[in-house]
């Protein structure tokens, strides 16, 4: 009785927690590994998985094994980076979900809540069918000035409404309220049918064209996301019953809300103007990681991290395949895939909780 | 003076809550701060706490103004159990327990055998250790305000403020936690409404009118049939049993 079994508790951190979380880590790593070298071979043209080694020997580390050439074209042009850079946006995503669900403490809380994604859209559009910046600004910084744009606005009128989860909700919905009616207006005034079909087909997420550029954006971005989000895992767990407890635990909550919101906001708009507007990631994937791995961020944010990544993945390699000769927008299959998965892991948890 | 509060001034919005409050608290005692709803008591504890900025006055614990501490510091000497406190996360017991050890670690600093300690005795001494792997949504509104007072525990303070802490609480666990307040070596103030208990655990009392201090002393020297009448507007009696005083309600 007096020997206290806190070491062997299933929710204890401790020592024996110390081996498990990196065996998990690694676990986890492993199986993103293997999702993308999975989602790399598939396609229209099948690619053993040796040849991607190989492509890798030869790219990467400047070995010479003979290949191929469309194959290894296919697999570093175009498949890679792609995969790459899906995995990233799935990290950034899904973090800025977990983090905005903590900090609001609202479960419906996700990037887009923010504002971000619509102001994202104004942005894309305002460059593509108004041509403002006179071609200097691609679609994507556009979409990125866009989105920074709408954030601040978001964050001034939550500030000025006295601050809060709530009206940061608020505030988000009314700025995305604007920014999707002002994108509404200049595609029904000013777009051809032609211009108003690409729109849309951004719009809803694609990972089409992506190449190694983008990997060189996003890989960065989503790395520093994951470090400054576990640096700040102790700091989450801190708000569960409110900012005031928060502070009353000794966190500096307003410069908590300022880093954290600007890494959101930041990690949301270089993945939106990367990839489109992709829903749905930011909001299921850190629920269905609480309900597997439980509320404390030191683990529910790295399972975020690597569940977001390998599902973004499988999504992109399912747009990819699922309608011969065509790509359908990942954004659809985000939601026509995540949203069943999510409601039978809502009902089962339930049962069981 | 452990807590010292001199001509404390509070405004929210533009309504004046507190005007002028001053009170000491020396080291190791217990203070009940009582008064009628909405005559500042909440407020006074989260001015403590410095959860709000003071108006005007001066705040401090050990004779250094509370304005000097970071708020870890302060986190790390003074702890808070809010009146209602809830969450939706599918946290344990043993989790917002936990949480009581966060000023005293680094954000990656691992879990050291001291926090465990401290844990299982905040644990153990709300009567909660059996219970820790309950999750907070199957816990009663009593068990719930036990697991916010043994994260306060947990927290090692040397001054702990409760605010109405006996709220929900059966009588055994109400005798209990006031009981424990007294043996811990440490200064607490404790917003009580039940002055029948007040009267019977804390070393003195405060009671608060309408943002002033209306009375302040021993218990014997507050709890007179007189003042419980202006403040609470209702009549009293008072008997004495072994130099405590008992309250009976004349209705």
């Amino acid at each position: 009785m007096n020997a206290p079994d806190l070491n062997t508790t299933d929710t204890s951190p401790v020592q024996s927690g110390r081996g498990r979380w990196a065996a998990l880590a690694i676990a986890g790593l492993g199986v993103l590994v293997l999702v993308m070298a999975f989602a790399v071979s598939t396609g229209e043209i099948r690619v053993p998985f040796a040849v991607i080694a190989k492509t890798l020997g030869n790219k990467l580390f400047g070995a010479a094994y003979s290949l191929d050439p469309i194959q290894e074209g296919i697999i570093w042009n175009y498949r890679l980076s792609r995969t790459v850079v899906a995995a990233c946006s799935g990290t950034a995503l899904a973090l800025s979900g977990a983090i905005l669900q903590a900090l609001l403490r609202n479960p419906l809380a996700e990037p887009y809540v923010l504002g971000i994604s619509a102001g994202a859209s104004t942005g894309a559009v305002a460059i593509v069918i108004l041509g403002f910046g006179g071609g200097l600004l691609s679609l994507s910084g556009g979409a990125f000035i866009g989105a920074l744009g709408a954030f601040g606005l978001v964050a001034l009128l939550a500030s000025g409404s006295g601050g809060g989860g709530d009206r940061v909700v608020l505030a988000g919905i009314a700025g995305s309220q604007l920014f999707n009616a002002l994108t509404a207006y200049i595609v029904t005034t000013s777009a051809n049918a032609e211009q108003a079909r690409g729109v849309m087909f951004w719009l809803l997420g694609s990972l089409s064209g992506t190449n190694w550029a983008d990997v060189g954006i996003a890989a960065p971005v989503a790395l520093i996301g994951v470090l400054l989000c576990l640096l700040h895992a102790r700091t989450l767990d801190a708000f569960a019953f409110g900012a005031d407890a928060a502070a009353s635990l000794g966190i500096a909550v307003t410069r908590v809300r300022v880093v954290l919101f600007a890494l959101t906001a930041a990690m949301t708009a270089v993945m939106v103007s990367l990839v489109g507007s992709i829903g749905f990631v930011g909001l299921v994937v850190p629920h269905a990681m609480r309900l597997v791995v439980g509320p404390t961020h030191g683990r529910l944010l790295p399972a975020s991290a690597v569940a977001g990544a390998v599902f973004m993945v499988l999504a992109d390699l399912v747009s990819r395949i699922i309608v011969p000769q065509q790509v359908v927008p990942i954004g659809v299959v985000t939601a026509l895939v995540g949203a069943p998965a999510f409601a039978v892991l809502l009902t089962r948890s339930r049962r069981t909780a | 003076m452990s807590i010292s509060i001199r001509e404390a001034v509070w405004k929210a919005g533009r309504t004046l809550i507190l005007d002028g409050v001053n009170i000491e608290v020396p080291q190791g005692q217990v203070l009940g701060l009582l008064g009628p709803n909405g005559s500042g008591k909440s407020s006074l504890l989260r001015l403590i706490c410095r959860l709000r900025p003071l108006a005007s006055g001066v705040i401090a614990l050990d004779g250094r103004d509370i304005e000097t501490f970071s708020r870890r510091e302060l986190a790390q000497r003074l702890a808070l159990v809010e009146q209602q406190a809830g969450t939706d996360a599918p946290m344990t017991v043993l989790d917002v327990a936990r949480l009581g050890r966060t000023p005293h670690r680094g954000a990656l600093a691992a879990w050291a055998r001291h926090d465990e300690e401290a844990v299982e005795s905040a644990l153990r001494a709300t009567d909660l250790w059996e219970k820790r792997r309950q999750t907070w949504r199957t816990l009663s509104g009593g068990e719930r305000q036990r697991v916010q007072i043994a994260r306060a525990l947990a927290q090692e303070p040397t001054e702990l403020l409760l605010d109405e802490p006996t709220n929900h609480l059966d009588i055994r666990h109400q005798l209990d936690l006031l009981g424990l307040l007294r043996r811990l070596p440490i200064t607490s103030v404790v917003a009580l409404h039940d002055l029948n208990l007040a009267a019977a655990f804390c070393d003195r009392l405060v009671v608060l009118r309408a943002g002033r201090v209306a009375a302040a002393g021993t218990v014997a020297e507050v709890l007179t049939p007189d003042l419980i009448a202006t403040v609470f507007g209702v009549t009293a009696q008072i008997f004495y049993r072994a130099d405590r005083p008992q309250i009976a309600f004349v209705t």
